[in-house]
C-alpha cells in the first residue's frame, strides 16, 4: 500500500489547515503542529503553501520549521520513541540506554527501522529529571527507563 | 584621492525632539532620546567593538562583543540594544569587558578559517578588525573541534562543511566563513524587504539559508546586494573583489539607470572599477541599491562598445572608422548642405534622458542656436511628457511635488500604472518599509504586481482595471469622494479656485461617473472603487505615485490631471507625506525636460514664443532664436517620410526600439540623408545611421542628473572616456565644426550658464552641490538650498486648478480579429531597451521577453506555458514565448520590451496622447496564436541589423 500523498493533496490539505488557523495571533507554529499531526511529518511543498497563505517568504517559514527538531521532514515509523539525552538522564545512564535501543532496533539516532515500525529520536529534556532516565513513547512520557523496561516497551510496540 | 569611508554608528538614527545627556568614558554626550548607547558612543568618537550591529538595520544583540558596564546596573548589557537615559554613566573599556570580549572572539575564531592573507575581504573584514580591537592573541579551544571550516575532519568528510554557492553572477556565499551574525538576513528584511534569507537550524547548526536551503539564484533573492554590503566577513562577497582585490580610492557619483537617482561610491583600483557601493548620505536611496545600480555596470567595458567614430555614405555599406575630426567635419558639412538645399528646418536633434543636464542643455543649444530652428525633442516625449503638461496645468510646475523621504510620513499610498518593485526598486523598498509599519496601499493596475501581495505587504485594495480606463476609474474615485462629502473643503477654499472646483465637483458627481457605471467600462467592481476612495480620503496623509501606466495612453495628460484633482480634493498637497509623485523612467528624464528639450520650451519650461525668455538666451548666445515651436519626434519622422526633414543628431537614445510603431520609425529614418547616432553601442537606430559618434558612460564624465524628486545629483568622472571625449565635449566639437564659438572647459561652466538663464536653477552651482551633496529645484534666492516639498502654503501657479476629466475611450479597440489587450512594462533585472543590462550578467534573470497570458485565454488558444506564439496587432506582428499566469486578467496580455529580437514595438500603434503626442504603449488590441518561430519581419530585421553592423577593418590592417 502506498502511503505517499500527491503534491496537490498536500496543497489542499495544508491550505485548509492554514485557512482554519490563519486568524490566530502568530499562526505559523500552530499550523506547523497541525500539519505534522495531519501527515505525521511536514510533507514537501507544505512550507511553500503555508508561506503563500500567510504571506510570508519561503525562507521565513523554512527558518521556523528547521529551528524545531520536532518538525520532521520524513514520514516516521508507526511508533516514535524518544530517549532523553540531557544532563540528568545522561548521569543516570541514558547513553547506555540509547546505545541499547540503537542496537536492538538496528538504527541510529533519528532513523526508522527497516519495517517502518519504530523511529528512534533523541530529545533534550522531557522535564522528568527526577525520574531519569526518561523517554517518550508515542507522546507519553515514561520514567526510570531501565534496559529491561525499554525491552518491554520495544516488545509492546513490535507486537 | 582616498577611499570614502562612512562611519558605521551601529544602530539607526532616532528621530526625537527630546535629547538626553549621558557620560561615556568620561565624556558627556547629548543625543536624541531612544538612541542606543552604541550610537551615542560612536557620536562621541568612541567605537565600541561590534559584529552583529550595523546602522542600516535595527539592533539585534547577538554577538555579545559590544558589552559595556553601566554604573548602577547589574551585569554587562549589550550597548546596541540598550537605549540611553539621562545621567547614565557608561564604561566601554575595562579589564572585565576586555576579558569577556576576548572570550567571545576566541569562540568565533575557533570556527573560522585562518586564511586572512588570501581572503578576498582582507583589509575590509570586521571580524579581522575586531580580533585586532580586542587584542586576540590565542585561541584556547584550538581548531580541531567540530567546525564548519574544514572539508574533511578526522579523515572523514565533515558533514557541517558547505561548499561555496556561486550561483549568483555577482557575489558568492561561502558558508565556511559565516559567523551567523544575521546581518544579511536583517538587511534583506529591513532594508530591501524581500525576506529571501533566514537562519535555518539552531545552535551550532545555524546557517544562513537563501529560501528553503536553496542556492541564491533559485531563491527569492532579487540580488539587490544589501546582504553583501551588510556582511562583516567574506561570506557574502562581490565576485569583482575576489577577481580584482580591494579598492584603493572611491568617488561618489550617481547611478545612470532609473529615475530614483541613487548615490553610489564608485570604488576603484587605479582606473578599474571594483564595485559600486550605495552611499548612505545619498538622499534618494539612503544607502540602498538594486541589482542594476550596484552590479550591472559591466556594459561600460563591454566588447560591443564602439570607441572610434565611423561614417558611411549609404546605410547598406559597412562602417568605416575615421578620426574624430573627419567624422565631425563630415557631419557639419552634411548638415549645412542639407539646410542649404532643403531649408533651415530640414534638420533637428534628439536629446537624451540618459545623458547629463549639461549635455542635454548643449544639444538643445546646438539645435536652437546652431541649427537655427527648434526641432529638438527628447525621449521624455514617449514617457512623461503628459506629466509635464498635466502638472503644469493644475499645479504650475512640471514635476513631482515631494522628495522620497516623504514616503516615511505617508499613511495611504495609491500606486497607479507603476510597478515599483521592478521599475524603481529602491523606492519600492522604502515604500514597503513604510507599508510594513502600517501605511495602507491601493494599487490601480491591470496586472497583479508584486506590491499587491508579497511577503509582509498586502494592498488594502487592488483595482485591476482594463487597460485604457484610467480616467474613468480615477473620476469614479472622485465621484465617491465628492458625493460622500469626503473632500477637504477648507484646503480647497484656501488653495484652489473654488468655482472651478464646483464645476468639477458637479461633473464628477454625475451618475455616469459613478463606480457602478464605471464598472462597466473598467471591469473593476464598484464596491472596490468605493472602498479605495474611502480609504484614500479618510486615511490621513495620502500620496499618489504613478508611472508610465498613467502617461502612455491616449488620455495620458487627462489621467495626470485626474490624479492632481484627487490630491487637491483631499487636501493632499503641500506638506511631507502627501503629494503627486511621478516615478520617472530614466535617470535624467526630469533633467532633460528641465533643460529645454521640448520643441516649444526653453530651459525651465518657458515657452519659446515668450519674448522675454528668448531675449535672455539671445543676448547670451548672440543669435536670433526662432519663436515658433519646432517638430516633435513623430512629426520629424512624418516630415522625413514626406521628404522635408533630412538630417538628425540623436544623442543617447534608441528610437527605433523604444518608440512605437517600429516600421514607421524605420521608414522615417531610412528616408533621411544624414542620421547621426551618438551612443555607446551600435544600437538599433544605428542600423539606419550614416555617422556614428561613440559616447561615454556615466563613469567617464562630470555632470549632473536630476531624479524624479527634482534632486540635482552630481555625476563624477572616475575614469577617462574610453572613446576619448565625454559626450558634452563631442557636442561642443560638433558645434565648433558647425562654426559656433563654444569654449567650455568643464561642465560646471555649463551649469553656470543654466543657472544664469533659468530662474528655478538660479542658485545651483557645482560649489553648492559639493557643499550640500545635492539640491532639489527650485533652488534660488527664495530657497537657497533647494525645495524638498513643493506648493507649501500655496500652488506655484497661484490657485490650484481643477480640470474636468471626461473619459474618452481610445480608438484602439478590441474586436473579433484582435480580441485581447496588450500592455507593456519592465522587469527588475533589465532596463528599458536593454542596451546596457543585456550586456551584463543580469540576463541570467531575464534572457528574453515573455508574453504573460491568463490560463483561460491560453487554453482557448491551445497554448501551453513556454510555447512560441505569434502576437499580432493592426500595426504588425512578432513572435515570442508565453508565460501562463493569473497575474494578468482574462482578456489582457503583457510583455516587456527589453530585447530587440522581440521588437514589442512592432506591435504598438501610433495612437498618442492628445496633448503631448506621448505614444499609447499601454493599450494595443492584439491576437495571440500558436507559432513555430520568428516572423518574416524578425528574420528580415535580424539580417538587416547584421548587415548594417559590419565595420571595415582599419585601413593599415587591410593593407
Amino acid at each position: 500500500m502506498s502511503l505517499s500523498v500527491t503534491s496537490e493533496e498536500v496543497t489542499t490539505r495544508v491550505g485548509a489547515i492554514c485557512d482554519g488557523l490563519a486568524g490566530l495571533e502568530g499562526p505559523l507554529l500552530p499550523i506547523l503542529h497541525e500539519v505534522q499531526e495531519e501527515f505525521g511529518f511536514i510533507p514537501e511543498g507544505a512550507l511553500q503553501t503555508i508561506a503563500k497563505k500567510l504571506n510570508l517568504s519561503r525562507a521565513e517559514v523554512h527558518g521556523v520549521a528547521s529551528f524545531y527538531h520536532d518538525f520532521r521532514t520524513e514520514k516516521p515509523g508507526r511508533h516514535v520513541i524518544k530517549i532523553c539525552r540531557a544532563e540528568a538522564c545522561q548521569a543516570m545512564g541514558a547513553d547506555e540506554l540509547g546505545n541499547h535501543a540503537k542496537r536492538k532496533l538496528k538504527v541510529d539516532w533519528s532513523e526508522t527501522t527497516a519495517n517502518h515500525n519504530v523511529t528512534l529520536e533523541p530529545v533534550f529534556c522531557l522535564g522528568l529529571c527526577a525520574c531519569a532516565p526518561a523517554a517518550m513513547v508515542d507522546g507519553k512520557v515514561v520514567g526510570r527507563v531501565s534496559k529491561d523496561r525499554l525491552d518491554h516497551i520495544l516488545n509492546e510496540v513490535e507486537s | 584621492m582616498s577611499l570614502v569611508t562612512e562611519i558605521d554608528y551601529g544602530t539607526p538614527a532616532v528621530k526625537s525632539e527630546k535629547t538626553v545627556t549621558l557620560n561615556i568614558d568620561g565624556f558627556d554626550v547629548t543625543v536624541p532620546e531612544g538612541t542606543s548607547v552604541m550610537r551615542a558612543s560612536m557620536e562621541a568618537g568612541i567605537e565600541i567593538p561590534k559584529l552583529c550591529a550595523t546602522d542600516m538595520v535595527d539592533a539585534f544583540g547577538s554577538c555579545r562583543l559590544c558589552l559595556v558596564e553601566i554604573e548602577g546596573r547589574r551585569g554587562t548589557p549589550s550597548s546596541c540594544t540598550t537605549p540611553v537615559s539621562e545621567g547614565m554613566v557608561v564604561h566601554t573599556q575595562n579589564d572585565r569587558l576586555k576579558k569577556l570580549r576576548r572570550g567571545v572572539m576566541e569562540l568565533y575564531i575557533s570556527d573560522h578559517p585562518l586564511d586572512c592573507l588570501t581572503c578576498a575581504a582582507n583589509g575590509d573584514c570586521e571580524l579581522q578588525d575586531m580580533a585586532g580591537a580586542v587584542g586576540l592573541r590565542d585561541v584556547r579551544y584550538g581548531y580541531e573541534g567540530e567546525n564548519h571550516v574544514k572539508t574533511r575532519q578526522n579523515g572523514e568528510e565533515n558533514p557541517r562543511y558547505m561548499a561555496k554557492d556561486e550561483s549568483n553572477p555577482y557575489f558568492t556565499y561561502d558558508p565556511s566563513k559565516c559567523i551567523v551574525c544575521s546581518r544579511c538576513v536583517r538587511a534583506c528584511e529591513e532594508v530591501q524587504g524581500t525576506f529571501a534569507l533566514t537562519i535555518e537550524g539552531r545552535g551550532f547548526e545555524s546557517r544562513v539559508s537563501p529560501g528553503m536551503h536553496e542556492d541564491f539564484l533559485s531563491s527569492e533573492c532579487v540580488s539587490c546586494g544589501a546582504c553583501v554590503q551588510a556582511c562583516p566577513t567574506a561570506t557574502l562577497q562581490e565576485k569583482s573583489i575576489i577577481d580584482i582585490g580591494q579598492p584603493e580610492h572611491s568617488v561618489v557619483t550617481t547611478c545612470a539607470y532609473c529615475g530614483v537617482g541613487c548615490s553610489f561610491k564608485a570604488e576603484m583600483r587605479g582606473d578599474e572599477l571594483v564595485r559600486m557601493v550605495p552611499y548612505k548620505d545619498g538622499k534618494a536611496n539612503r544607502g540602498h541599491s538594486c541589482v542594476k545600480g550596484r552590479f550591472a555596470y559591466g556594459y561600460a567595458s563591454h566588447q560591443d562598445r564602439i570607441l572610434n567614430p565611423m561614417i558611411r555614405e549609404n546605410v547598406n555599406d559597412p562602417w568605416r572608422e575615421v578620426s574624430w575630426e573627419e567624422a565631425l567635419t563630415y557631419t557639419a558639412n552634411k548638415f549645412r548642405s542639407l539646410q542649404e538645399k532643403y531649408g533651415r528646418e530640414s534638420i533637428g536633434g534628439i536629446t537624451s534622458s540618459r545623458c547629463t543636464n549639461e549635455e542635454t542643455f548643449l544639444v538643445q543649444k546646438l539645435i536652437r542656436a546652431g541649427f537655427g530652428n527648434n526641432n529638438v525633442d527628447t525621449c521624455a516625449r514617449v514617457c512623461h511628457s503628459p506629466t509635464g503638461y498635466g502638472l503644469k496645468t493644475t499645479f504650475g510646475t512640471s514635476a513631482g511635488t515631494q522628495d522620497f523621504d516623504s514616503v516615511e510620513q505617508t499613511d495611504v499610498v495609491i500606486v497607479i500604472g507603476a510597478n515599483p518593485t521592478d521599475g524603481h526598486p529602491v523606492f519600492a523598498s522604502r515604500l514597503k518599509k513604510r507599508l510594513r509599519a502600517g501605511a495602507k496601499l491601493i494599487v490601480i493596475d491591470p496586472r497583479r504586481i508584486d506590491l499587491v501581495r508579497s511577503p509582509h505587504i498586502e494592498a488594502a485594495a487592488h483595482l485591476p482595471l482594463r487597460p485604457g480606463s484610467n480616467v474613468a476609474v480615477l473620476t469614479a474615485l472622485a465621484h465617491v469622494i465628492v458625493t460622500e462629502d469626503l473632500y477637504d473643503e477648507a484646503f480647497i477654499r484656501e488653495k484652489c479656485d473654488w468655482s472651478e472646483f464646483e464645476d468639477w465637483a458637479a461633473f464628477v458627481a454625475d451618475a455616469k461617473n459613478s463606480p457602478e457605471e464605471v464598472e462597466k467600462i473598467s471591469g473593476v467592481p464598484a464596491d472596490e472603487i468605493r472602498k479605495a476612495a474611502r480609504i484614500f480620503a479618510t486615511g490621513g496623509n495620502g500620496a499618489i505615485y504613478y508611472g508610465l501606466g498613467v502617461t502612455e495612453h491616449s488620455q495620458g495628460s487627462t489621467t495626470v490631471m485626474a490624479i492632481a484633482n484627487l490630491a487637491m480634493a483631499t487636501g493632499n498637497i503641500g506638506r511631507p507625506g502627501v503629494g503627486v509623485n511621478p516615478l520617472r523612467g530614466q535617470n535624467n528624464v526630469q533633467g532633460s525636460c528641465d533643460m529645454g528639450s521640448f520643441p516649444h520650451e526653453l530651459p525651465g519650461y518657458r515657452h519659446i514664443s515668450d519674448d522675454g525668455t528668448r531675449d535672455i538666451f539671445e543676448k547670451l548666445w548672440g543669435v536670433k532664436l526662432n519663436d515658433e515651436p519646432g517638430l516633435r519626434i513623430p512629426n520629424m519622422l512624418d516630415a522625413a517620410v514626406d521628404g522635408t526633414f533630412r538630417g538628425i543628431y540623436i544623442q543617447g537614445e534608441d528610437i527605433l526600439q523604444s518608440d512605437p510603431d517600429t516600421k514607421h520609425v524605420a521608414a522615417g529614418l531610412a528616408a533621411m540623408e544624414c542620421v547621426v547616432v551618438h551612443d555607446l553601442f551600435l544600437n538599433e537606430t544605428a542600423n539606419y545611421a550614416h555617422v556614428f559618434l561613440p559616447g561615454s558612460t556615466f563613469l567617464e564624465k562630470d555632470g549632473t542628473f536630476t531624479n524624479a524628486e527634482r534632486r540635482i545629483n552630481r555625476v563624477r568622472r572616475v575614469m577617462k572616456p574610453k572613446n576619448g571625449y565625454a559626450d558634452w565635449e563631442v557636442t561642443q566639437n560638433l558645434a565648433r565644426a558647425m562654426g559656433l564659438d563654444w569654449n567650455y572647459t568643464h561642465p560646471s561652466q555649463i551649469m553656470d550658464e543654466i543657472a544664469a538663464t533659468t530662474p528655478s536653477f538660479a542658485g545651483v552651482s557645482y560649489d553648492l552641490l559639493e557643499r550640500e551633496g545635492s539640491v532639489q529645484w527650485p533652488c534660488n534666492e527664495k530657497a537657497p538650498t533647494g525645495t524638498p516639498v513643493m506648493h507649501i502654503g500655496g500652488f506655484v501657479r497661484g490657485k490650484g486648478k481643477f480640470v474636468v476629466t471626461e473619459y474618452v475611450a481610445t480608438d484602439e479597440k478590441t474586436g473579433p480579429r484582435f480580441p485581447l489587450l496588450l500592455t507593456t512594462g519592465r522587469i527588475l533585472s533589465q532596463y528599458n531597451v536593454g542596451a546596457q543590462t543585456r550586456r551584463t550578467q543580469n540576463s541570467v534573470w531575464h534572457e528574453e521577453d515573455l508574453l504573460e497570458i491568463h490560463p483561460h485565454d491560453a487554453e482557448q488558444r491551445g497554448i501551453r506555458d513556454g510555447d512560441w506564439i505569434r502576437l499580432a496587432s493592426r500595426s504588425g506582428e512578432t513572435t515570442l514565448r508565453t508565460k501562463i499566469t493569473d497575474r494578468v486578467a482574462p482578456g489582457v496580455v503583457y510583455t516587456t520590451f527589453h530585447h530587440p529580437g522581440t521588437q514589442a514595438n512592432v506591435i504598438t500603434t501610433d495612437f498618442t496622447d492628445w496633448a503631448t503626442n506621448c505614444p499609447e504603449y499601454k493599450v494595443t488590441a492584439v491576437q495571440v496564436s500558436a507559432s513555430n518561430g520568428p516572423t518574416e519581419w524578425q528574420v528580415e530585421y535580424d539580417e538587416q541589423a547584421k548587415q548594417s553592423r559590419r565595420i571595415l577593418p582599419a585601413p593599415d590592417a587591410a593593407e
